[in-house]
């Protein structure tokens, strides 16, 4: 479908067909019939999943943003199994307009759960990469660790991955990214840098 | 033999003198900080009033189960195989062990792990394996397991109290079922269904969220990265909670103390009355304007009111002393020790079993969940940095003194109505005023709480 709406200023394409797409095909491709074992194809991925953490570490936002496709979505589900975000609140379920608030948030200097800012380490490891039924699309499996201090102490943020890769002019981008923290139905502090 | 455990433990009452810790326009730091204030508030508080535990679309059929806490003691609410609700101590009674140890689920009999008692969902005793080593009569009831034995509903929201003497839950709750009434009296058939949460905790007391809860003085502060967010795109910068900024104080907005140590923040009169008029001052989310323009598509005029179930209810009806209505959250403060506290902002979604809604109801849901988690990711991780701040800067014990004094003996500026209800502007401190006398009346108490086993 073509995009005739700026998703920077408005939220056109999350709608049914986005959330049935995430709901029905987003939890099944890990089919090891799809795993892409080349290495230079992990590679590619891997490269980026790393250039990722390390945009985040570092607070590149518009870099980190400039990753992902025009009509992205960052997700953060609230249960283990990723849940269905038309019935029930998620951790973050974030658009395209809504990342950009996210950003827009945490450079106003007045959001006080980031003043002052985490400091943050990203391990990436574990990456696979699973080929679908379309060919400009490739999932990615991948676990993290996030070190992160702030104020008084260090603390590890972890869990899983699922990254939606889709390739537009030559370019591989992301176009869903879904965050699953492994304790992500429990209580948890201070959730506000971008994971 | 709790009657002993009752007497011989340092009451309440005797901790300390609550009126030179609890005065007219401050309270003293320990209130916050000392773990015996604490351990206190576990009964006199978290035990001898009615305490929100959770809500019945989360239990629908009957044997249903979750996992909850009333104060610290972990419970299972249930729904019992006769359909009636109960909450069961989440304790075997032969060692103590955790009997269900999963968040949610449905069972009938509860087998505990350790040497296998198990239990029906009444709480009685089933079986106990080998029982010919034992010479005892297991029919008795102080082997069934024990339960709170008072819990109760209001129109969907269960609430349970260990205390005999406690009112009924409906006179507990008094007039802010007026408010509440209203808040699910907007939904089709006043009825809400649970639909997860964002849950989250920090680093300080629990009395820090509550006092928050009608706090009308910090918005514009606490949250103005969220407020400068949320209208940076605004063709009129009107989103969210931006009536909070020039003058609040004159706004038609106000905070009413309602009783019982229960209070209520109405901005519904800063919002236009009519249909469509919460919608439009709905902050951006992710499917907006594609869910707006289908519904109006397809429902003309009559979109907007069903647009505005997926806006925030502008209003906080703070129930002392853990539950909280506001937007379209269940807001639920869960004490975890003196310095740590769960705030847990329970989703809801509209429930229309006779189509009501015309068919609109799984859109205007979707739409509903991602409006709701707003708040949470870019509001209230800031106040939960700033209640953290205040655990820390109350570290510095010669300077004894919080304040809560703002609105006091500014005459006419307070108002008492022939019902007792207190009304002030929206910055007013007297809700924290008025229930701290509450609390403080209930820690000068001697509640005997009791519980009850099936016989």
């Amino acid at each position: 479908m073509q995009t005739v709406h700026d998703p920077t200023i408005s939220s056109y394409y999350v709608n049914d067909e986005l959330y049935r797409n995430l709901v029905e095909n987003f939890s099944d491709w890990q089919r090891e019939e799809l795993a892409i074992a080349a290495p230079e194809v992990r590679d590619r991925f891997r490269l980026l999943l790393e250039r990722e953490a390390r945009l985040l570490d570092e607070l590149r936002f518009d870099e980190w943003l400039a990753m992902y496709s025009p009509e992205c979505i960052y997700w953060v589900p609230g249960t283990p199994e990723g849940g269905d975000p038309r019935r029930e609140i998620a951790v973050s379920f974030d658009d395209r307009r809504r990342m950009e608030d996210r950003i827009y948030r945490l450079r106003t200097g007045y959001a006080w759960s980031q003043a002052p800012k985490s400091r943050t380490v990203r391990m990436i490891s574990n990456v696979e990469v699973f080929a679908t039924s379309e060919s400009a699309f490739r999932m990615v499996r991948s676990n993290f660790l996030i070190s992160e201090f702030r104020v008084d102490g260090t603390r590890f943020l972890s869990g899983w991955c699922g990254h939606r890769f889709v390739e537009r002019a030559g370019r591989w981008e992301i176009q869903v990214r879904q965050v699953n923290l492994i304790d992500c139905d429990r209580n948890l502090r201070n959730p506000s840098i971008v994971l | 033999m709790l009657e002993k455990l009752n007497a011989s433990r340092i009451e309440s009452a005797d901790l300390y003198d609550w009126d030179e810790l609890v005065q007219e326009d401050r309270v003293h730091r320990l209130i916050y900080t000392d773990p015996a204030v604490f351990a206190a508030e576990m009964t006199n508080i978290f035990g001898a009033v009615w305490v929100y535990l959770g809500h019945e679309s989360q239990i629908p059929a009957n044997d249903d189960y979750i996992t909850v806490r009333l104060g610290l003691r972990p419970l299972i609410l249930l729904r019992d195989a006769h359909g009636k609700i109960r909450a069961l101590f989440n304790r075997c009674t032969h060692r103590g062990t955790t009997l269900c140890r999963k968040d949610k689920g449905s069972a009938r009999i509860f087998t505990c792990p350790y040497h296998g008692w198990s239990y029906l969902n009444t709480g009685k005793l089933r079986a106990v394996p080998w029982p010919d080593g034992y010479a005892c009569n297991f029919n008795e009831a102080k082997y069934n397991v024990a339960q709170v034995p008072r819990v109760d509903s209001y129109r969907g929201f269960i609430f349970a109290t260990l205390n005999p003497e406690a009112p009924s839950l409906i006179d507990y709750l008094g007039a802010i079922t007026k408010p509440i009434d209203e808040w699910l009296d907007r939904q089709p058939k006043g009825r809400i269904r649970v639909c997860e949460a964002n849950r989250l905790k920090y680093k300080g007391n629990w009395k820090l969220a509550y006092d928050n809860s009608g706090d009308g003085y910090h918005v514009v502060f606490s949250h103005r990265s969220l407020l400068e967010m949320e209208n940076r795109q605004a063709d009129v910068a009107n989103k969210g909670m931006s009536y909070y900024k020039g003058s609040p104080d004159t706004a038609p907005m106000y905070i009413a103390y309602m009783g019982n140590g229960h209070h209520f923040k109405d901005k519904r009169p800063n919002i236009q009355k009519r249909a469509g008029g919460l919608w439009a001052v709905e902050g951006p989310a992710p499917g907006s304007e594609h869910y707006a323009d289908a519904l109006r598509q397809r429902f003309g005029a009559k979109a907007e009111e069903i647009l505005d179930l997926a806006s925030s209810e502008p209003v906080n009806i703070n129930v002392f002393p853990n539950f909280s209505l506001l937007g379209n959250h269940i807001q639920v403060f869960e004490p975890v020790s003196v310095d740590e506290t769960n705030v847990t902002w329970y989703g809801t979604a509209v429930v229309d079993e006779d189509n009501a809604l015309g068919g609109a109801v799984d859109e205007i849901n979707a739409l509903r969940m991602r409006t709701q988690e707003q708040f949470p990711n870019f509001g209230e991780v800031d106040d939960l940095a700033n209640f953290e701040e205040i655990q820390r800067g109350l570290a510095c014990q010669e300077d004894e003194w919080i304040y809560m004094h703002r609105g006091l003996g500014i005459p006419g500026r307070v108002k008492t109505d022939e019902n007792g209800i207190i009304t002030a502007p929206a910055t007013d401190e007297v809700f924290m005023r008025e229930y701290i006398k509450e609390w403080k009346r209930l820690m000068k108490a001697t509640p005997k709480l009791v519980v009850q086993r099936e016989p």
